[in-house]
């Protein structure tokens, strides 16, 4: 009984109520979820519809669903963190477990909150933006899917079996490596990373393929709307940064598992090596995931003023420049490293440099509003909110650039404070705003106006009452990463009115849930496909889309091609049915179950890495190239759509259409 | 896999595409250049991790202590060769030779073996001596670099026997000439990163 017991918690975190507490919903919950698909004999729909889904709009719904699980996570991390300073001398977490939740939230709000909605976001656009069927690698589209679905799934799972890492989201060694962090916790981070980084990779080159060579006839370069740029600019990145990660998460995990000294202190290893190849990934990824968001404002902004945006080329150009500029960057998230005054002073410069750029984008933003007829419906709710919130982003941003200052800044809470700026105000609006717009196009009925506006504007202002008394703080010499404060260093009000702050943005996110919730029922119906009167290629089409999206593949004329034939009368023609004689088979790939077990093999071979249980890796590894066998060996991976299907679809969806609009 | 709808390149002579680009297939072949990018880069931080980690080795094995000139000038040999057959074999595919494309595929598979072999004798050879991963970081960086390569070498191998399986039974079609195409880049990029490599680790190593 006692070798079972050691055997469990070894293996199970034991001892915590609050991970009793998770262990029991879990199981309830997994149950929950089986009994309710048996019972509603819906295995075989999950799986023929979804599980081995490879259209681009499923992949996005699976994607958003799963992004917004993990912001609830993360959410609940961050609301732990949050009570634990309220109040000076707190005991209700102790260090260790403050480190472990911190690690989480950042790992988890960087990597499977912000990249899945980004990418939720890209399937849910893109193709439909350039007048395509699906992306240029719909099948690699899956893979991608499932080994962030898995890699997430293999970080989550650390929280109750074996324990969560604790290093921090950036994870310096040599204090993760084994010498000082023995656990699985570590391994976790590392694997679960490197297989969801593996998809960001291949999302990274399949959008960027799509974009170049898949858009409709006529869509030169400069129609391209701005989203697609800021996709096509994101993906660049994400192809030169995410190898640098991959790198340096492989050489730790060997350094783990197989004794080599690459990080080490011993044997010549050397840390600063690791540092160096984490941020010239992880600076990058901030702009992997602002770029988009600055994408949404552009197409949100634009709709919601009934404007064609301001200064369109020097739009794509400032999109550009931070490309190139993000990537020279990464050496001022450790300027105290004592790299030298010369090395500070070139990061220093090309840091304050992308300003200039992004204030540009901020100008042209403005001058689309000025003058305009603004709606002030959710998705421009959100944009505006990010302007302030970026503007203070941007300005604590370049007092943190200066390398002298810094040395007082570095790691305090006006650190922790600004990046919040940036990663919400910049990332998290623009991804909410993103999500409010393209839904009644994924989904077919918009969401709740009321309870959004609520969410909202507790959302706001729990922000700035979060974030807000944080710059203060960290003049006040708090620093990050801080577990509880004594009494008399003048913080208790101020960081009590950031927890309450922190509280109210959990009441907001609460509202987004109920808002979805209640939409779902309630919601009402889009029956035109194009609720917000927009103005680019994905709202000609009823929503939700057919499966192949466009019964005849558009010709583009203008950079606003709805908006065009719509001025011009040309889109009256759209509630009719397509010209017969223009409709020819659709050519379209067929479903594959291959990306789903790719990625339970990289799941099971990630797992037992963590506990290195060899014998499992290799069965994990062996399922890897079977799979790759298998898909090589494959030749009938696609399929046409006949005429009369066509035909067939394209009646029902305007059936909505002709009933209500009376065309 | 979707169609690339694609305006048609305006003027120009008309003339047919080599058959790995028909079918849409430029879209693959575009795709998989991205791919070799972001495997480039691998090889370079690895690159920059040796070469930062070369003169670490902790008073163990120096490079010019282990090293064996004859047999890393012969792997070279052995790679390089390969490409070219491989080469050959791709330029047969598109005279729609089949079996000499075959013969050339399959040279260039055993000449692959070779080089795999002669790197784990190496390597265990290395190891028996006492230099092995664990003893310096310098030797880390060294098996890690070499090792991703031969790894990545192994894959090549296992995905030309599939090519080489499909060619062999089903005969020739646009799709497996992409296969065979896509391969054979592969291949050419390992040799690429084998030349650095080369110069790098070994020719720097034993100087
Ligand atoms: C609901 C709103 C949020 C609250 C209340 C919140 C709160 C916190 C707190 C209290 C910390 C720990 C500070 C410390 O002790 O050092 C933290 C760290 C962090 N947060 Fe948030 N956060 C929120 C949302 C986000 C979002 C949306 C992101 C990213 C997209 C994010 C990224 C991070 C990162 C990267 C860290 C650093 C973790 C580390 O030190 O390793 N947070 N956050
Ligand atoms: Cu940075």
């Amino acid at each position: 009984m006692s070798g079972l017991n050691a055997f469990l918690s070894h293996f199970f975190v034991t001892g915590d109520p609050l991970i009793y507490a998770s262990d029991v919903l879990i199981v309830l919950v997994s149950l929950g979820i089986i009994v309710t698909l048996t019972y509603l004999k819906k295995w075989k729909w999950l799986w023929r519809e979804w599980l081995t889904t490879v259209d681009h709009k499923r992949i996005a719904i699976m994607y958003l669903i799963a992004a917004i699980l993990m912001l609830f996570r993360g959410g609940a991390d961050a609301e732990l963190l949050r009570t634990q300073l309220a109040v000076p001398n707190n005991s209700f977490l102790t260090a260790e477990h403050y480190d472990q939740i911190f690690t989480t939230h950042g790992t988890i709000m960087i990597l499977f909150m912000a990249m899945p909605m980004m990418f939720a976001l890209f399937n849910a656009a893109v193709p439909l933006q350039i007048g395509a069927r699906d992306v240029a690698f719909p099948y690699l589209n899956a893979i991608s899917f499932w080994l962030f679905f898995f890699g997430c799934l293999l970080f989550n799972l650390s929280f109750v079996i074996g324990g969560s890492p604790d290093g921090g989201w950036t994870s310096y060694p040599p204090l993760t490596e084994l010498g000082f962090s023995p656990g699985p916790g570590e391994n976790y981070y590392i694997l679960g990373i490197l297989i969801s980084g593996l998809g960001s990779t291949a999302t990274g080159i399949n959008f960027m393929a799509t974009i170049l060579k898949m858009r409709a006839p006529g869509m030169t370069l400069m129609k391209l709307p701005l989203f697609c740029w800021s996709v096509l600019s994101s993906s660049i990145i994400i192809l030169f940064a995410f190898p640098a990660l991959t790198v340096a998460l492989a050489l730790l995990l060997l350094d783990r598992t197989m004794g080599t000294d690459f990080f080490t202190i011993l044997h010549g290893g050397n840390p600063m090596q690791f540092v160096n190849l984490f941020w010239v990934w992880g600076h990058p990824e901030v702009y992997i995931v602002v770029l988009p968001a600055f994408g949404v404002y552009s197409e949100v902004v634009s709709t919601f003023s009934r404007k064609t945006v301001f200064g369109y080329k020097s739009m794509v150009f400032s999109l550009l420049a931070i490309t190139v500029i993000g990537y020279l960057t990464w050496a001022h998230h450790f300027f105290t490293m004592g790299a030298g005054a010369s090395v500070n002073t070139f990061f220093a410069i090309s840091t304050m440099c992308v300003g200039i750029p992004t204030g540009v984008k901020m100008f042209n933003w403005l001058f689309t509003m000025f003058r305009g007829r603004i709606q002030f419906k959710l998705p421009m709710l959100w944009t505006l909110a990010f302007i302030p919130a970026f503007a203070i982003a941007g300005a604590t941003g370049i007092m943190l650039a200066a390398a002298p200052a810094d040395y007082q800044f570095h790691n305090s809470q006006f650190l922790v404070a600004h990046f919040h700026m940036a990663l919400i105000g910049g990332v998290v609006f623009g991804y909410v705003a993103g999500m409010y717009y393209w839904w009644p196009k994924l989904f077919g009925f918009s969401l709740d106006e009321r309870l959004g506006r609520w969410a909202f504007w507790l959302w706001q202002i729990g922000f700035y009452g979060c974030f807000g008394p944080q710059f203060a703080l960290g003049f006040m010499g708090m620093t990050r990463r801080m577990y509880t404060y004594p009494a008399n260093m003048g913080w208790n009000t101020l960081n009590l009115v950031s927890t309450c702050g922190a509280y109210l943005m959990g009441v907001a996110f609460l509202f987004i849930g109920a808002q979805i919730v209640y939409s779902i029922l309630k919601g009402k119906r889009d029956v035109t496909g194009d609720p917000w009167d927009g103005r680019t290629l994905e709202w000609s089409i009823p929503s939700p889309p057919p499966l192949y999206n466009f019964a005849v593949i558009p010709t583009v004329q203008a950079r606003d091609e709805w908006w065009r034939r719509k001025q011009s009368g040309e889109a009256a023609q759209r509630a009719a049915f397509p010209a017969e004689a223009s409709l020819q088979p659709i050519h379209m790939p067929r479903n594959s179950s291959i990306p789903f077990l790719v990625g339970l093999s990289f799941f099971v071979g990630g797992f037992g890495t963590v506990f290195h249980w060899y014998g499992m890796s290799i069965v994990g590894g062996v399922g890897i190239l079977l799979c790759l066998l298998a898909r090589s060996l494959q030749e009938n991976v696609d399929y046409y759509v006949p005429v009369d299907e066509i035909k067939r679809t394209e009646i029902h969806l305007r059936e909505g259409v002709t009933h209500g609009l009376h065309v | 896999m979707s169609k690339a709808v694609l305006t048609p390149k305006q003027g120009g002579a008309v003339h047919e595409p080599a058959p790995e680009y028909s079918h849409g297939g430029d879209v693959s072949i575009l795709g998989f250049w991205f791919f070799l990018a972001t495997d480039l880069l691998i090889f370079a931080c690895l690159f920059a991790t040796f070469v930062i980690l070369r003169t670490h080795t902790d008073g163990g094995p120096t490079g010019s202590a282990i090293f064996d000139v004859n047999g890393f000038v012969a792997e070279t040999f052995i790679l390089l060769t390969s490409s070219f057959t491989c080469g050959l074999a791709t330029f047969a595919l598109r005279k729609g030779k089949r079996k000499a494309a075959l013969s050339w595929l399959g040279a260039t598979i055993l000449l692959g073996i070779a080089f795999v072999g002669l790197e784990i004798s190496e390597f265990i050879h290395d190891a028996a001596i006492g230099a092995t991963a664990q003893r310096s970081a310098f030797l880390s960086g060294f098996f890690t670099l070499v090792g991703t390569h031969g790894a990545h070498v192994s894959m090549g191998i296992l995905w030309m026997c599939s090519v080489f399986y499909q060619i062999w039974r089903r005969g020739i079609h646009p799709v497996r000439a992409r296969k065979l195409f896509l391969v054979g880049l592969y291949w050419h990029f390992l040799d690429i990163v084998w030349v650095f490599i080369f110069t790098v680790v070994y020719m720097m190593g034993v100087v």
